[in-house]
């Protein structure tokens, strides 16, 4: 990082006081009413340094990085959530993205061991198990078999789940930002275990697939036979480039719609097996567990969700009254979104809102609704309908049925409450 | 663990007939080898399927837990820090926080094999032997009060434990439990009387501060000053030390050989005390004083002494930690080679300045 970007480190509290003071003039201007300027704008009227040097030649940056500008757009990490950030997890910036494809450079991390250097020379992924011939195959093998292309979200089932007994962190990428969407491509799983022969296999009803990561952890997971013939993807690209070591260099699975743990990463095994394993991630890890202290498993769908990621405490409004773009995202992995409900009262009224384009099989979507603000304070909520039919609870529902153990799995309308003078705060609400 | 023995037998002959085994349309990859199958197919399901032969007692447990895993767990699986408590919590699964251990929660003992076998220690994966790993799953059922101090675990006894939570999981039911969500009609206007704010976050304050990454390290290293003090008493010979000793090769092996060290030493820009001390500047400085880290007694009383790490005493510790230093917190067995060691005294050294 060059000195200059050094010099340049925006916290939030500077780039606040720097709009509130811009924030005045905005608000007193009024709803509806263009600014008039008392006097000309210098950025206009005189010659600026860009308009009159050179910029840097094509050779300055073979591969980018935003400008320094949006240094302060980047994944955090919660410290005390975990005992080490090497079996940790950071959160995805969402709440100064747009659009719905998540970058990779952003896009939130979850290790168990510590994200791995592997080689596509060193690769190997082996079938194993209830097939006809046990295979191993190369990464340039992959690369062989007919690919597919498809945009999906990865939520990791813990998303949200600081927020089960009560509101707790502030700020959308904290509550809502272990979710990013990609696209990938890959060979779809299908293919390969039709390579390897499933004859063996027989009914395949209550037949499963443990599959398994090269990295100390292995995250194994089991996944019903059924699961993995129809939809999953063995995936070595995400967004046109090569996946990110963080996110299971050269090659990780992909389980569309499912908790982000099954989605492994690193992938170097699958094994096709008459039963599940009931490895440590699907026994002693995301199981839910009951206010009578059972606990639910196998809860593999992630249920529609949404988020309003703007405004909100870490995008709070600062140009006063006036037009505002709320917007947010919604997704839900057992189909596509339908719609979007944005509520400004807590709950009282819901207004539909513009979906950015119509919502794709479990993949993210983006809302928008564009208000007048009155500068009034808002409880502002959003609630995600889905092509099941299913419509997003309240916490209050939720808890109804899961109590406050649960930790994974919330996917309950989150509350923002918008005070006059455009902060934000996480609440909940009656 | 495949019960099909056979399967890979066949493959074997075909490849050994060099015939084209491939059941796919693609002709792509290679059959796998009945030892590299052997070697990654190490599952283990909860009917014992996947067990190699082997035991171990509860003492035997109880030695090789301390050695290997107490630096993390604590000596009766307590657990250290935030580091995952395996024992205790019974009762507690329907109360608020419930503590969720092998003994209170866990449902089949063989998650607990596989995973000390597969992914323990951390930062020493799958190098415990068979009967260590039964060795150390017998301490955690008697940290539990599972078993007795007599009891040898055994791919033979291994079914005959059940676990007290066994029956404490059901499959997931929410298109009954939770049918009520799928609604034709949401509520759009006058869903409810009135709207309270019933919590808010800022109350409870535990939003890290959003600065940028810069500004971080910058605070850190503001906030760990006595990893550079040696450097600051000594000013005239330190950096000529630093510079003539480092060939980049030896500290790029170190890098590696320190990924054993990782987790539970920091070092470098940020790094931040752990189950052990950040090492940054640790070469040439005195034993036991980065600020903010609880040494052992030994290693205070040795850097009262006098005991300065360099070449020598670094080499001495790392061979042999608890020979070198008697009741040292640093459960590390030691490295075997020299090599290693002086890549790692390398390494670290390159976080000197």
């Amino acid at each position: 990082m060059s000195d200059k970007a050094d010099d340049f480190a925006p916290s939030r509290r500077r780039f606040l006081a720097g709009a509130a003071a811009t924030g005045v003039g905005a608000a007193a201007v009024g709803a509806g009413q263009a600014a008039q300027a008392a006097t000309p704008d210098p950025l206009i009227t005189e010659v600026q340094d860009w308009a009159s040097g050179l910029g840097d030649g094509v050779d300055a940056t073979p591969y980018g990085l935003p400008i320094q500008f949006e240094q302060d757009v980047v994944r955090r990490n919660v410290e005390w959530l975990t005992a080490d950030t090497i079996s940790s997890i950071n959160f995805t910036p969402i709440h100064a993205l747009d659009g719905t494809i998540t970058p990779q450079g952003c896009a939130f991390e979850r290790h168990h061991s510590g994200a791995i250097e592997l080689r596509k020379e060193d690769y190997r992924l082996m079938i194993n198990g209830l097939v006809d011939t046990p295979l191993v195959f190369s990464y340039a093998d992959l690369e062989r078999f007919p690919r597919e292309n498809r945009v999906y979200f990865c939520e990791c089932a813990a998303n949200s789940g600081m927020e089960w007994a009560g509101a707790q962190l502030n700020g959308a990428q904290f509550t809502h930002g272990m979710i990013h969407n990609m696209e990938y491509s890959g060979v779809s799983l299908r293919t390969l275990l039709e390579e390897a022969g499933l004859a063996a296999a027989g009914d395949f009803k209550d037949k499963w697939v443990y599959v398994e990561g090269a990295d100390a952890s292995s995250n194994g997971r089991s996944i019903p036979l059924e699961k993995a013939l129809d939809d999953v993807l063995v995936a070595f690209k995400a967004n046109g480039e090569a996946l990110r070591k963080e996110h299971g260099y050269p090659v990780r699975l992909v389980v569309p719609g499912w908790e982000g743990n099954m989605w492994v990463k690193w992938l170097r095994r699958i094994e096709v097996m008459d039963g599940p394993v009931e490895s440590r991630e699907e026994t002693s890890k995301y199981t839910d567990t009951m206010e009578d202290g059972s606990a639910r498993k196998w809860t593999w769908e992630m249920d529609a969700k949404s988020v309003v990621t703007s405004p909100s405490p870490q995008a709070p409004i600062t140009h006063g009254k006036g037009p505002l773009v709320i917007t947010g995202l919604a997704w839900s992995g057992r189909g596509a979104i339908t719609g979007v409900d944005v509520s400004i009262d807590g709950g009282k009224t819901w207004t539909q809102a513009r979906l950015g384009a119509p919502g794709t099989d479990k993949a993210l979507t983006r809302f928008y609704l564009e208000i007048n603000w009155d500068g009034s304070e808002m409880l502002l909520q959003s609630r995600a309908r889905d092509s099941s039919g299913y419509v997003q609870p309240t916490k209050a529902e939720l808890r109804e049925v899961r109590g406050l153990n649960s930790i994974y799995h919330n996917n309950a309308i989150q509350t923002w409450w918008v005070k006059a003078d455009g902060e934000a705060e996480n609440v909940e609400v009656s | 663990m495949s019960k099909f023995p056979n399967v890979i037998a066949g493959a074997a002959v075909s490849l050994a007939l060099g015939l084209p085994a491939f059941a796919g349309e693609y002709g792509l990859g290679r059959p796998a080898l009945p030892e590299e199958i052997a070697a990654w197919d190490i599952d283990v399901s909860p009917d014992g399927t996947g067990l190699p032969a082997g035991s171990g007692d509860v003492f035997t447990g109880e030695e090789v837990f301390a050695e290997k895993c107490a630096v993390c767990h604590g000596d009766f699986a307590e657990g250290v820090d935030n580091w995952p408590k395996l024992a205790g919590g019974q009762g507690t699964l329907d109360r608020e926080d419930p503590l969720k251990t092998v003994g209170s929660y866990w449902p089949y003992l063989s998650t607990t094999w596989d995973y000390v076998n597969r992914s323990m220690p951390f930062g020493a994966a799958q190098t415990l032997e068979a009967d260590e790993v039964y060795a150390i799953v017998a301490y955690i059922l008697y940290s539990n009060d599972l078993v007795d101090d007599e009891f040898v675990l055994s791919n033979e006894t291994f079914t005959d434990v059940e676990l007290p939570n066994a029956e404490g999981f059901f499959v997931d039911d929410r298109l009954e439990s939770e049918a009520h969500f799928w609604k034709a009609e949401p509520c759009m206007s006058d869903c409810k009387d009135t709207v309270e704010i019933t919590m808010r976050a800022r109350v409870l304050d535990v939003t890290p501060e959003e600065t940028a990454t810069t500004d971080v390290a910058v605070e850190q290293a503001a906030a760990t000053p006595v990893a550079a003090e040696p450097i600051v008493e000594e000013p005239a010979e330190e950096p000529v030390v630093a510079e003539v000793a480092l060939d980049p090769e030896l500290v790029a092996k170190g890098a590696k050989v320190f990924k054993k060290c990782k987790a539970c030493h920091k070092v470098g820009e940020g790094a931040k005390n752990g189950t052990g001390p950040i090492l940054n500047g640790i070469f040439g400085a005195t034993a036991g004083v980065v600020e903010g880290f609880r040494y052992s007694k030994p290693m205070l009383a040795a850097g009262e002494d006098g005991l300065v790490w360099n070449d020598e005493t670094l080499a001495a510790f790392l061979a042999k930690p608890r020979k070198f230093m008697k009741g040292t917190k640093m459960s590390f067995a030691g490295l075997r080679k020299e090599r290693d060691i002086e890549a790692v005294v390398a390494y670290l050294r390159s976080f000197d300045n």
